[in-house]
């Protein structure tokens, strides 16, 4: 029964939102808002589910002296410290418990809770999104390393379009006639983004549309129900 | 003479209607149509003489307020966001630089909800071929026929990578992708994850599932349970290896980044959505010497998970995979009609062409749903 009333769901609410996206007539066009509310207002209780597992789990490292323990003590101060600041004097223009925190905000140029999120959090979240570059300059370091046919293809490949979106092949190829523009890089480099790139792509896509019409079935049908937890 | 007459004048009213047609000022406000009622179209042919216009639309006192006004001679306009079922009136004032001369154009529609969307009949035809395709093979496959499927060497080596984990005493670092529960994607990562937490338990080896939503944080817990009920360990579980660590994107990578360079995973299993995080997972994984298979249905994250993983899943090789590991028939006749799917795209598209370069442009218009 745990299993046949979340498959039955599943069943109908597939049903539902497939018939409703041919069907704009009321009330069939307003389903998927509606399903996608009724997701939102699901989710934002389970957001109490995910902090107490954030808890629990930095507790037990805590507890356990598991390595680099600190860590996970920095991590709940922060959780704390963030919890009571938007509690007392709320965020922007939300009021808190203890009101809007004028005095405060007066003196720090902003609420507290505010002040964190824009000078410890965003720069923080920035320096991770930051690290990509470095990244990309070590994954494109292996990749384009003369080994096979296929990486010899892709350092050609990857030479042209990293060239060619700069001003420096327009200087580099202008010498080449008219009837020969083609081959200039930027030309070259629109070239393999439009056509050989675009087409790759939307054989991805093609084939990843198709995997999501069999595996939608697959769930609308019960066949597939291990995201359920199996058939317990 | 009489006939000669009577040829000359029928010329002389064809000219003139000619010669007043060509001049002739149009604008039309209609109903959208296969939507649902609220929005309409606006189509407009206008003189040469005009350099500016105003489409106006009367309020509910009749007074008209302008809600468009980029001139071109002919051209046209749907405005979106109105009510259905209602009447609306329309003014459309074509007027020259100096303003001294102008004309109004009038215009009313009523805006209808329809039953069937019809511009939306080609992807009804393909899905009904593509779903009966579908549901012909897992008929088959329950009747015992035997479905060919190709190897996926991605799937095959999860094997492989649990065994070196066991080997190394290290765990396994499973994460499902960053997007909620809404996504089919984070579904598809999910159904891969009890096989992957049934091989494990099998094993013996841990597994970690660090999970950005709450949602896929719970529905993850009962997954991998199931995938230690069936290998027949279900004491061997653990809840507290399930979980949640922030729902910020960047945030959730340095979580997750430092447990591979803390716990250091023998294999790590990057599957479901990813964006511009990907290659940072990637790259973090790679340094640590672990063991990586990587999934995901976004065009633009394959090539960094390409170049840093052993293994990729490439867009609906992720939707497979739980089908392909569980050797359900039933799963694998989906497959199989997925497979009959494809064929069918690729002779549309050979198909497509082939009209294009003859100047069929209809077959073209008919899949963009324009008939």
């Amino acid at each position: 029964m745990k299993s046949k009333i979340p498959q039955f769901l599943a069943f109908i609410s597939g049903v539902v939102i497939l018939v409703a996206a041919f069907i704009p007539h009321t009330p069939f066009g307003m389903f998927e808002e509606t399903l996608t509310n009724w997701f939102m207002i699901i989710s934002s209780f389970a957001i109490l589910l995910g902090q107490s597992s954030l808890i629990q789990s930095n507790l037990a490292k805590i507890s356990q002296k598991a390595p680099d323990w600190k860590y996970h003590i920095a991590t709940l101060v922060s959780f704390g410290a963030m919890l009571i600041f938007g509690l007392l004097w709320g965020m922007e223009n939300t009021p808190g418990i203890l009101g809007q925190g004028e005095k405060i905000a007066e003196n720090l140029g902003a609420k507290p809770f505010d002040y964190l999120f824009e000078y410890a959090f965003m720069p923080l979240s920035s320096t991770m999104f930051s690290l990509l570059a470095f990244y990309i300059a070590s994954a494109a370091y292996r990749a384009f390393i003369f080994k096979t046919f296929e990486s010899n293809l892709l350092l050609i490949t990857a030479v042209i379009v990293m060239l060619g979106r700069t001003s420096f092949a327009t200087v580099l190829t202008s010498w080449i006639p008219d009837s020969l523009h083609f081959l200039r890089l930027p030309e070259l480099t629109d070239f393999i983004m439009q056509y050989p790139n675009t087409a790759a792509q939307r054989a991805i896509l093609i084939s990843a549309a198709l995997g999501v019409v069999g595996a939608s079935l697959r769930i609308i049908l019960g066949i597939e129900r291990s995201y359920l937890g199996g058939d317990k | 003479m009489k006939n000669l007459h009577l040829i000359l004048l029928f010329l002389l009213i064809g000219i003139f209607a000619f010669a007043t047609s060509e001049g002739t000022e149009t604008y039309t406000a209609e109903d959208a149509p296969w939507d649902d009622g609220t929005a309409v179209l606006h189509r407009w042919n206008l003189s040469a003489k005009w350099e500016f216009l105003s489409l106006q639309k009367a309020d509910s006192l009749g007074v008209y307020q302008e809600i468009f006004n980029e001139f071109s001679p002919s051209g046209q306009f749907k405005e979106t966001g109105l009510n259905p079922d209602t009447k609306y009136q329309y003014r459309l004032v074509a007027y020259n630089k100096e303003r001294s001369d102008s004309t109004s154009l009038f215009s009313e529609t009523t805006t209808q909800q329809q039953w069937f969307a019809m511009n939306k009949l080609p992807l009804l035809i393909l899905l009904v071929i593509v779903c009966s395709s579908v549901l012909y093979y897992i008929l088959s496959a329950r009747k015992g026929k035997e479905l060919f499927i190709r190897r996926i060497s991605g799937l095959d080596s999860i094997d492989e990578a649990i065994g070196r984990a066991t080997e190394k005493g290290k765990p396994i670092l499973f994460v499902p992708g960053i997007s909620d529960l809404g996504d089919i994607q984070t579904i598809a990562a999910l159904n891969i994850l009890n096989q992957v937490a049934m091989k494990s338990a099998e094993y013996g080896t841990e597994i970690l599932v660090p999970c950005r939503f709450s949602m896929v944080m719970s529905a993850a817990r009962e997954t991998v349970k199931d995938g230690y009920l069936k290998a027949g360990k279900p004491d061997a579980y653990k809840e507290d290896n399930i979980f949640y660590v922030t729902d910020d994107q960047f945030g959730f990578v340095a979580g997750v980044d430092g447990i591979m360079l803390r716990e250091l995973p023998a294999a790590n299993f990057f599957l479901g959505a990813f964006w511009a995080e990907s290659l940072i997972l990637a790259e973090t994984g790679f340094t640590t010497g672990a063991i990586q298979t990587a999934g995901t249905g976004q065009p633009h994250q394959l090539p960094f998970f390409v170049v840093s993983c052993d293994y990729t899943l490439i867009g609906e090789e992720l939707y497979a995979a739980s089908a392909y590991l569980s050797r359900d028939p039933q799963q694998l006749g989906s497959l199989k009609g997925q497979d009959f799917g494809k064929l069918l795209t690729i002779i549309l598209i050979l198909a497509g062409i082939i009209a294009e370069i003859a100047g069929l442009g209809w077959f073209k218009n008919f899949f963009e749903g324009v008939f």
